[in-house]
């Protein structure tokens, strides 16, 4: 124990006493087998990797762009480490893809180099948010769905896969955390952010029920992939107890529609991802090839 | 409702959007609390800085936020700083200086067994 220093203290022994660098990193798919399993569709495996991949990233972006923006320093952290756990699932995820589908793409050239009709992430996802109350339910309503979907996804046969999802199951376990403890507070707090909150619930439900629309590829994906059907109950179930807590319920609200029943899933998208994407990609496009 | 994307950020309002809390619904600022960690192999926790926060549950939460992120803990104390009652600069002498000429208060003028650990 070394007393003349705290951050000292905090280091390990084996550690080279940077204690901003931290210890005991972990990696989480070492000894992990990334080649495609025996019996499995690589193209199949690499849309399923897409959809969650998309899924992540692209909210990543969206919870990035409330930086500088929040009310207090703290959710400002707090938000930043939420953006940066699902932008290292994505990373995995778009990587995976690439491998699975036989292009030899890297993450990079498939997160900059796609239009948006390629994109395979749910609607949820994409708009941008009105104020601080729709960031926790959006939060809240992702972190529970893709929390259940990576929870069950840890027995999947791929051990990529379930490598990823328990390295991710933790982190979304938090972020559920993090939007639940929100929307609590907001909704069973003043009567403005009451209604406040009751607002953003309206305008994120219309895009709830996509997320439960059981798609081709993750049916055809026996033992490999996550059937969200399945999962329904057990977000009907945390979502209903926040809820209570919060003094809020379930809006009435009809389901956003889709075209010819296709949705985020198939590419068919909400006029926001075009923007979104057109920022997020445009430094890559400028300077193909970049490093810095 | 206005929306501007200033900064290159997005549609974010900026007018006709109610904003600030209603006259004397809350406070304008968080309590301070003091953070404390332990490391993996600590042995006890060691004070590394402070958050704002409205509660101590929500202070924990800030904690984990903002001084864990490098792997550094397996358990945070937080405390609110009103709580703390501290020595002042002014009374150092009278506080510290007695012991500083006292060495024999040490236990070190003993052999201390192998295996007696942590001293």
């Amino acid at each position: 124990m070394d007393h003349d220093s705290a951050y000292n203290a905090l280091s390990e022994a084996s550690d080279d006493r940077r204690w901003a660098f931290g210890t005991g990193f972990e990696d989480p798919l070492a000894g992990v087998d990334a080649s495609v399993p025996a019996g499995v569709a690589g193209p199949s495996l690499a849309t399923y990797c897409l959809m969650l991949g998309d899924d992540a990233l692209v909210f990543s972006h969206r919870l990035q762009e409330w930086l500088t923006r929040l009310p207090e320093l703290e959710e400002e952290v707090a938000v930043a480490n939420i953006a940066l756990d699902l932008l290292g699932q994505a990373r995995l995820l778009l990587a995976r893809a690439g491998q699975a589908d036989g292009s030899g793409r890297d993450e990079d050239a498939i997160a900059f180099f796609r239009e948006p009709r390629q994109w395979r992430n749910v609607r949820l996802v994409e708009a941008a948010d009105a104020d601080f109350a729709q960031l926790v339910v959006r939060l809240l309503v992702f972190s529970t769905w893709r929390r259940a979907v990576l929870d069950r996804l840890q027995a999947s046969s791929d051990p990529f896969l379930a490598a990823v999802a328990g390295k991710g199951v933790k982190e979304l376990a938090y972020h559920r955390d993090f939007a639940a403890g929100w929307v609590v507070r907001l909704g069973d707090g003043t009567e403005l952010s009451h209604r406040r909150t009751a607002s953003a619930l309206e305008a994120v439900w219309p895009l709830v029920d996509e997320l439960f629309d059981a798609h081709p590829v993750e049916e055809s994906l026996v033992g490999v992939a996550v059937v969200p059907t399945a999962v329904r109950a057990e977000f009907d179930e945390v979502i209903d107890a926040v809820l209570a807590a919060a003094t809020l319920s379930r809006p009435r609200v009809a389901r956003a529609g889709a075209v010819g029943g296709r949705a985020g899933r198939d590419g068919v998208h909400t006029e926001a991802l075009g923007f979104l994407l057109a920022e997020m990609q445009s430094v890559a496009r400028a300077h193909p090839g970049g490093r810095w | 409702m206005t929306y501007t994307s200033e900064g290159g950020h997005g549609a974010v309002p900026t007018a006709g959007v109610p904003t600030g809390a209603a006259p004397g619904a809350v406070g304008t600022d968080w309590p301070l609390y003091e953070v404390f960690i332990r490391s993996k192999r600590g042995l006890n926790h060691v004070h590394v800085g402070s958050v704002h926060a409205p509660d101590a549950e929500m202070a924990l939460r800030h904690a984990r936020d903002v001084y864990t992120r490098r792997n550094e803990g397996v358990s945070i104390w937080v405390v609110a700083s009103a709580d703390i009652t501290a020595s002042s600069p002014e009374e150092k002498d009278p506080f510290f200086s007695p012991s500083a000429d006292k060495v024999y208060r040490h236990p070190t003028f003993y052999s201390i067994p192998d295996d007696v650990p942590h001293m």
